[in-house]
């Protein structure tokens, strides 16, 4: 039935999802949309619009969603529409779980093995470069709107950006506190 | 654990936008006040992080909770990072359906967006000294950002050729 189906389903995006949680997206889309046609394009790209502006991890809040709305789609009512986003959440999570322990273990054991370290002495400054492409890659018209499309938006985010940026590095202000002053600035002004 | 619980579900709950939100809250939380793990250990645990199949933010999480309780601590980090989501999921499934057609909640994700760019542009610098990077190995860094940002290439590929480089380098030096 379908709950053993949306289990095996989430275990192999769990397995496979290399990438983060846009490359896991397009591949719930591919499983859940084009394969088996449990939810329609316009319902996933609802979904996946409300997993990115909640908060939580994006692939966490996507498997939630997904399991709910395919079983409660499928005729299910809302009760086993829980049942299914466990499922789903717990599915997604426990390859990674399992091969996170056996990693997490290794390297504590061996974090001071000669190769281990210079292998490290590579990753950590590429780690760096991670970084710096994932705030690039953030960057956006979608983020931060244009000056020719929004410039009350576009100078505002600007303004956001800049203050989110020297309260954290220059007056160390705790991130938490950061994204809710932003969150209010946003009500108020956009 | 209990604490750990908490730490994480707070994380959890103020992670907007993937996974490297998540860094700067963990940097503060787990890395400056309580110090669980070092500014190295986590600058390794994102690579190791990226590099594994799953969600990056509970990978993160599981590495920490192995580290102070093993097992069950990992556990408890899951489920702390998992369980706000969760439930905010379900809520707005159950109940508010048309939750993206209120103006205020646009306006507020408007005001957030632009702030955890900055908060995932922040740490850089500290990872930069956390990794030692000098004027001579800056290059390391820029190429990284470079090809992932322009050339769009995994980060994972990325990671393991740092990886090989390294292990390449290490050799050469003995």
């Amino acid at each position: 039935m379908l709950l053993i189906q949306l289990f095996i389903v989430f275990l192999i995006i769990g397995l496979f999802g290399f990438g983060g949680g846009y490359a896991m997206v397009s591949m719930i889309q591919g499983e859940v949309v084009t394969s088996n046609h449990w939810l329609t394009t316009g319902q996933f790209t609802d979904i996946v619009a409300i997993s990115q502006m909640t908060p939580g991890p994006i692939g966490i809040n996507t498997a939630t969603y997904v399991g709910y709305s395919s079983m409660v789609q499928a005729g299910y009512p809302a009760w086993m529409g829980i049942l299914g986003s466990f499922t789903a959440t717990f599915a997604v999570v426990l390859p990674s779980f399992i091969l996170m322990l056996i990693i997490s273990k290794f390297l504590l054991q061996y974090k001071d093995h000669p190769v281990v370290e210079s292998l490290f002495i590579g990753i950590r400054p590429a780690v760096v470069g991670l970084l710096i492409a994932a705030s690039l890659l953030l960057m956006t018209r979608e983020n931060f709107s244009s000056p020719g499309e929004d410039a009350w938006q576009f100078f505002i985010s600007v303004f956001l950006f800049l203050f989110a940026f020297i309260g954290q590095r220059v007056y160390h202000i705790n991130p938490i506190r950061l994204i809710a002053l932003c969150a209010i600035a946003g009500a108020i002004l956009l | 654990m209990l604490e750990l619980f908490i730490t994480f579900a707070k994380i959890g709950c103020f992670t907007i936008g993937g996974g490297y939100a998540m860094i700067p809250l963990i940097e503060e939380q787990v890395v400056s006040r309580k110090k669980w793990v070092t500014q190295e250990e986590l600058t390794d645990l994102i690579a190791v992080a990226q590099s594994c199949p799953g969600i990056f933010a509970v990978n993160l999480s599981i590495f920490i909770g192995y580290k102070l309780y093993r097992t069950r601590g990992a556990l408890v980090c899951t489920l702390g990072t998992a369980l706000p989501s969760f439930i905010i999921i379900l809520l707005i499934a159950l109940f508010f359906q048309r939750f993206r057609e209120y103006a205020i909640v646009n306006s507020i994700f408007r005001g957030i967006r632009p702030a955890v760019v900055a908060l995932i542009a922040a740490p850089v610098f500290r990872m930069a000294r956390a990794a030692q990077i000098t004027l001579s190995t800056m290059w390391i860094p820029a190429v990284c950002a470079l090809s992932i940002w322009l050339l769009g290439v995994s980060p994972v590929y990325v990671i393991l050729l740092a990886a090989i480089g390294g292990y390449t380098y290490g050799q050469l030096l003995k």
